[in-house]
Parts: structure tokens; C-alpha cells; sequence
């Protein structure tokens, strides 16, 4: 009981590391019906700017503690999303309106770029960062097993959910959420409307980034170790979210994240840690046999 | 543009190009021996790239937007369609001469066996996103299937690799028939993840069942192929290819024969393509990729269509998969991860979708010129991926942009690929 309330914890906190990419996904392939293969490696982008910002911060004994967490977190978020911005406009503008595959593999090769600069820029070696909050508190005994809380799950757990109170109060409320649902619905229509919808699929293109760059944040301090290579697992397993929960749809995304997180926690705690990536991906598999739109997923209505 | 407007265009490329690399490149962080992470700064580096982009910026901007702008998305009319069959068949030619043309060494057939590799996969994934329309992005995993297939049926049973051959299409066949059946009712992206997940899937046991397939040290002492029996050696026995064709045994034999037997397995790959392109089955493939609501309507069974599609291309895979292990003698799961799935995508994605000399052209292009930049080393991934941006950038429609309609009412015309639908699949 006290073993799988633990793994309950650790998947969770996972599963919203994935929820948070898995929302950039998603929000892009909603407005452009494309799979944004470089998303991945924007996560990556972001856990490095956080590692570069964090040995600045600590070892230059400017600050340390939660003020320069949150402090790197901005940091992140700002770099990142220029990144994030970059990558659309240099790779995805261009071939707006062109065949379905072209930015597809445009996405591909940009996602083999990202990885290289970085590879060339910083190193192939990993890199380690010591914990940045140890310590937890100590929710249950069980014999000699204690299930804790870490602080650092409460801050991931803490901050995503901020950072998707922040993003849902955008998307709901907000002059730009409601022109970025518009183009969801139908671009061209938004644009005769007057929306102007390069810089609304800009702006989403810079939203997701920054949303992946909390995720790599917290990838980086929850693990510690980082290379340039995190971006394609975690990018492939965040995808799976979205389409599990049903590409397009935002709460879906959180949803799928959390899923895939718990899955392969419980799978590696419970069976083996070696096909951890299996069980998730099979499961995606089984998923989409009966719902082929995913959990959350509007029926796509076919149109002849 | 004019100069100012020019000047400023490049002003703010370079702030943009600041923020970027800013903390990639002026910063980086090392480990020291103690363990600890510390910061290292490279100004200049910084400095350079700043300049480099200002630079190059001012230049698209004064010289070459206009003649960009205007080619940019036109894809109608590509040089190498005019040529047509000719360029073609005078690839077809070089191919089969090679080996025999003057300063031909060792290195360059190893670099055309690698290239026909591509080439083979490229028109056996053609099958499947060309012509079919359904987006696979786990190719790869036919190709290891194959390439397992040989070396474990050659290690436990000790088949020869004319046996194998065949085994290794129909188990990569039955494999894309298996990845087939769940994946019918999915569509467009669905399925794209879905045989992403597929090929993760097939690496990750072979990386993990370290009984059957040695794990991450994979299976080495795969035997080499035969001349029909004869191995080759430098024994020069009346037993080896050299010995029993009375020629000076020399290690080029092997290579000039691996390099043959790609050719034919390739050409072979393309001459199935063309003529299932006029069979019933052929056209049901293209119907589908064009509209899958009207395939439903006229009475042709989906079904069948897709898993037919989805076996033909992986037994393709399988038999390419098959050459690769008896050309390495070793594999190991390393070889097939997710980036060779992209590489055979968009090979066929620039090789203009469904066109055979596109993806021969592209397959040169990506594998020839990746090998150009050997010594670039880890620089080298970067300008590849660059490349494929900038390829698709300005040619969205792939090298050859053209192609001749499978069925045409009179006289065939090439067409523009504008007019060829991608599939929904």
C-alpha cells in the first residue's frame, strides 16, 4: 500500500512533466494540424538554458534556494520561447498552406538541427547538477518503508498546476486564447475576420515553448542529469500523450501526461523498468483500437 | 530591398540571433574533475555568429529575395523532369557500370552500396506513403526485422543468405500485416504515432531480450553472402568465386558482388513498383491516397488495401534489412533507432512522393552529401538536418516536382505534384 501510494506520488509528478509538453502538442497541431517534431527538443533547449542560468545563479553565489528556482524558471521560459519562436518562423511559415508531410519533415530535420547545435555548443557528456531542494515531508510508515513527499514533487506538482491555471485563463479569457481558438476552428475564416492569425500561431508557438521550458526546468531539478539527447524520449512520450488523450484537446493533454507518467511508473515498479516504454506505447496502441480520437477527442466528422 | 530597409532587416536578425545563442554559445557549462558543473564563456564565438548571421541576413536581404520570393513554392517545371526517362536510364547506366569505371575504389562502392541501401528502403517506404498515402514513421522496424531475421535464422539454424532472403521478406511482410491490423481504422497523425511506436516498440525488445538477440552487443560473425555457393576468400581454392572462375583473388570481388546484388534487389523493388503501379491493386493504392470516401463508396475493399500496402513495403524493408546484415556482419539495435525511419521519410518526402527517380535523386543527394561532410564530424548531423530544412523550405514539393499520372485518358503528360493528393491515410 505505502510501495504504490509512493509510485502514486513519483507518477504523478512525472506524468505532469509529459502533461506540460504534451501541451504544446497539442495546442500546435490544433491550430496548424501539424506534429511539431521539434517540440521535444525545445524541453531539451529549455533544461539547458535552466542548467546554464542555475550554475550562474548558485555558483556565482548570487542566489540560491526557491527565489533562483523560480528566478531560472523565468529564464528559461524567456529563452526558450525565443527558440521556440525561431523555429517557427525560420522552418514552419514558409510552408504554411503546403502539403500535409513538407512541414512534417521540416519538423524532423529542425528536431536533428536543435539536437546538433546543442551537441556542438555544449558537450556531448552529461550533465549532472546536484539536488537544488532536498529534503520532503514524510506522509506515511510502513515498517521500514516511508513514503515521502518531496519537496521537489510539491514544486512540480505546485507549479504546473499554476503554470495551467495561468495557460487556461489564457486560452479562456483572454483576447488572444479566444483568437487562437478561432483559428482552430477554421483559420482562413479568422483571418477575413480580422484576426491575425501568423501572429496568433506565433504567439502559440511561443506559449508551448515556454510551457516545455517548465517542464524542462523541473525535468532538470527533479532528475539532476541532463544531456542532449532527453529531448527525443520525453518529445515521442509527450506525443503519445497528446494523442492519448486526444490530440487537439487541452485537458486532454494533461490527462494523457498523467496517464503515460503513472503508467510507466507503475510498470517499472511493479513489472520491469526495461519496457517501461513498451507498456506505454502499447497501451497508447490498445487505446486508439476502440477510441480512435483518444480519451477527450472530438469525433472527427468526415466530410464527402 | 533597398539598402536601409535591408540594414534593418539584418539589425534585427542579429538581436534574435543574440538572444539565441547567447547562453548556447557564449556560455557553457563544463564538468570539472571534482564533478561540479561550472561556467565557461566564449565571447568571441559569440561574436562570430552574430556577425555571421548579420552578414548572411544583409545579403538575402540586398541580393537574393527577389529571385527567393518568386521561386520559393514553385515547384512546377523542375530541370530534371524535362530530362524525364533519359535521366533515368542514364542513372540506370552509371549504376551498372560503376564498378567498372576507372578510379573507382574500395571506399566509393562501399559509399554506392550505402547509397542503394537508401534507395531501396526509400522505394519500398514509396509503397507505402507514395502511393497509399499512409504516413509511416516506423520503417525502420521492417528493415531490423529482416536484418534479425537473417542473422538468427543464419546463427541458430545456419541458413545461407539465399534462404534467408526470402524468409526475411515474408517474416517483415507478416510483421507489417501484424502492425497493420490495429492500425486500420487510425488516420493521418494517429497512425503516424502509432508506427512510431511500433518501431520503438521492436527496438526496445531487441535491445532488452538479451537471450535471443544479445541485447545491446548485438549479433556479430554474421556470414558473409556466397556467389551461389562459391565464398568469397582470398584462399583461392577451386571452391571460392575466385578460385573457381580462375581470377586473382583479391577482397574488391565481395564488394563488386555486394554491390551488384543491391542493384538488383533495388531494381527489383522498383520494377514491382512499376508494374503493381497498372495492376488493380496499384490503382486501388492511389485511389485510396486520393479519397478514401469515394475508394468506400465504389466498392473497393480498404482493408486489404492498406494491409497489402502496409506488407509489400515492409517485405521490401525485410529483404534491404537482410543485405544490410550480411554486408555488415554485425548489427546490433543501435543501427535502427528513429532517425533512420526519418532519414527513409524524407528521402522519399524529397524525392517528390511517389516519384522513383525523386527518390533515387534524394537518396544520393542526403546519403552522398552526407558523407561529403565527413569531416565535419559532429558537425556534420547539423548540416544534414539544416539541409533537409532548407530542401524543404524551398522545394515543399521534393527535388522532382513532377511526375506522369499512372492512368491518363489519350497521352500521358508529366504533371505538377501540386496535383497529386498526400493521402489522409
Amino acid at each position: 500500500m505505502a510501495y504504490a501510494l509512493q509510485q502514486l506520488i513519483n507518477g504523478v509528478s512525472l506524468g505532469m512533466i509529459y502533461g506540460l509538453i504534451a501541451v504544446g502538442y497539442t495546442m500546435v497541431y490544433g491550430i496548424i494540424g501539424m506534429i511539431n517534431f521539434a517540440h521535444g527538443d525545445i524541453f531539451m533547449i529549455g533544461a539547458f538554458v535552466a542548467l546554464t542560468a542555475m550554475v550562474m545563479l548558485v555558483s556565482g553565489g548570487l542566489m540560491e534556494g526557491p527565489a533562483a528556482i523560480l528566478l531560472v524558471l523565468a529564464i528559461s521560459m524567456a529563452f526558450t520561447a525565443l527558440y521556440g519562436w525561431t523555429v517557427e518562423r525560420i522552418a514552419y511559415r514558409p510552408l504554411r498552406g503546403s502539403f500535409r508531410l513538407a512541414p512534417l519533415i521540416s519538423a524532423i530535420g529542425m528536431s536533428i538541427v536543435l539536437q546538433n547545435f546543442v551537441q556542438v555548443s555544449q558537450g556531448a557528456r552529461v550533465k549532472p547538477l546536484e539536488p537544488q531542494l532536498p529534503g520532503g515531508i514524510e506522509l506515511m510508515r510502513e515498517g521500514t518503508f516511508v513514503v515521502q513527499l518531496s519537496y521537489m514533487q510539491m514544486l512540480i506538482i505546485a507549479s504546473t498546476l499554476a503554470v495551467l491555471a495561468i495557460f487556461t485563463w489564457l486560452v479562456t479569457k483572454t483576447p488572444l486564447g479566444r483568437a487562437m481558438r478561432a483559428c482552430e476552428q477554421d483559420r482562413k475564416m479568422a483571418s477575413l475576420l480580422g484576426i491575425d492569425t501568423d501572429r496568433t500561431i506565433s504567439l502559440t508557438f511561443v506559449i508551448g515553448a515556454s510551457l516545455a521550458a517548465v517542464a524542462g526546468t523541473l525535468y532538470l531539478l527533479r532528475y539532476g542529469v541532463i544531456d542532449f539527447y532527453i529531448g527525443f524520449l520525453a518529445g515521442v512520450k509527450a506525443f503519445t500523450a497528446a494523442v492519448l488523450g486526444g490530440i487537439g484537446s487541452l485537458p486532454g493533454a494533461v490527462l494523457g501526461g498523467l496517464l503515460i507518467g503513472l503508467i510507466e511508473t507503475f510498470w517499472s515498479a511493479y513489472f520491469s523498468v526495461q519496457y517501461k516504454d513498451v507498456a506505454a506505447f502499447s497501451i497508447l496502441a490498445i487505446v486508439l483500437i476502440f477510441m480512435p480520437t483518444g480519451l477527450l477527442g472530438r469525433q472527427e466528422v468526415e466530410k464527402v | 530591398m533597398a539598402f536601409s530597409a535591408a540594414l534593418r532587416d539584418a539589425a534585427k536578425a542579429t538581436a534574435i540571433a543574440f538572444g539565441l545563442f547567447v547562453v548556447m554559445v557564449g556560455l557553457r557549462t563544463d564538468v570539472s574533475p571534482t564533478g561540479a558543473l561550472f561556467l565557461r564563456t566564449r565571447w568571441t564565438e559569440l561574436a562570430m555568429v552574430c556577425a555571421l548571421v548579420f552578414a548572411g541576413r544583409l545579403a538575402i536581404g540586398l541580393w537574393v529575395t527577389p529571385r527567393f520570393l518568386t521561386n520559393a513554392g514553385g515547384s512546377l517545371a523542375a530541370p530534371l523532369a524535362k530530362a524525364g526517362a533519359f535521366f533515368g536510364m542514364g542513372l540506370l547506366v552509371v549504376a551498372v557500370v560503376l564498378p567498372a569505371i576507372p578510379g573507382i575504389g574500395r571506399y566509393e562502392l562501399d559509399l554506392a552500396i550505402l547509397v542503394l541501401t537508401y534507395v531501396m528502403l526509400g522505394w519500398g517506404l514509396n509503397i507505402v506513403v507514395g502511393l497509399a498515402g499512409l504516413l509511416d514513421l516506423g520503417y525502420v522496424a521492417f528493415y531490423a526485422v529482416g536484418a534479425y531475421s537473417y542473422a538468427l535464422l543464419a546463427q541458430y539454424f545456419g541458413l545461407s543468405f539465399w534462404v534467408c532472403l526470402p524468409l526475411a521478406g515474408i517474416l517483415a511482410a507478416f510483421w507489417g500485416i501484424l502492425l497493420g491490423f490495429p492500425v486500420l481504422r487510425l488516420r493521418g497523425d494517429y497512425l503516424a504515432i502509432v508506427t512510431l511506436a511500433f518501431g520503438e516498440i521492436i527496438r526496445i525488445v531487441l535491445l532488452n531480450w538479451v537471450d535471443l538477440t544479445g541485447g545491446p552487443n548485438g549479433i556479430s560473425g554474421i556470414p558473409r553472402p556466397t556467389f551461389f555457393g562459391l565464398p568469397f576468400n582470398m584462399s583461392g581454392d577451386p571452391g571460392t568465386f575466385a578460385g573457381f572462375f580462375g581470377l586473382e583473388p583479391s577482397p574488391t570481388h565481395r564488394v563488386v558482388f555486394l554491390y551488384y546484388l543491391i542493384l538488383c534487389l533495388a531494381l527489383l523493388t522498383n520494377w514491382v513498383t512499376i508494374r503493381i503501379r497498372r495492376q488493380p491493386i496499384g490503382r486501388a493504392w492511389e485511389a485510396l491516397r486520393e479519397d478514401e470516401v469515394a475508394c468506400r463508396a465504389l466498392g473497393i475493399n480498404v482493408t486489404n488495401t492498406k494491409l497489402t500496402a502496409f506488407a509489400l513495403g515492409a517485405m521490401f524493408g525485410g529483404f534491404a534489412g537482410a543485405f544490410f546484415a550480411t554486408r555488415q556482419a554485425f548489427i546490433s539495435p543501435e543501427s535502427f533507432t528513429f532517425i533512420e525511419s526519418a532519414i527513409i521519410l524524407a528521402i522519399v518526402v524529397l524525392g517528390g512522393l511517389g516519384s522513383q527517380v525523386g527518390v533515387a535523386v534524394a537518396a544520393i543527394v542526403m546519403i552522398g552529401g552526407f558523407e561529403l561532410f565527413r569531416d565535419l564530424d559532429e558537425w556534420r548531423m547539423l548540416v544534414f538536418g539544416a539541409a533537409m530544412v532548407i530542401i524543404m523550405v524551398l522545394r515543399p514539393r521534393g527535388l522532382v516536382g513532377s511526375r506522369t499520372p499512372t492512368v491518363a485518358l489519350g497521352q500521358k503528360r508529366s504533371i505538377g505534384s501540386d496535383y497529386v493528393s498526400e493521402g489522409r491515410g
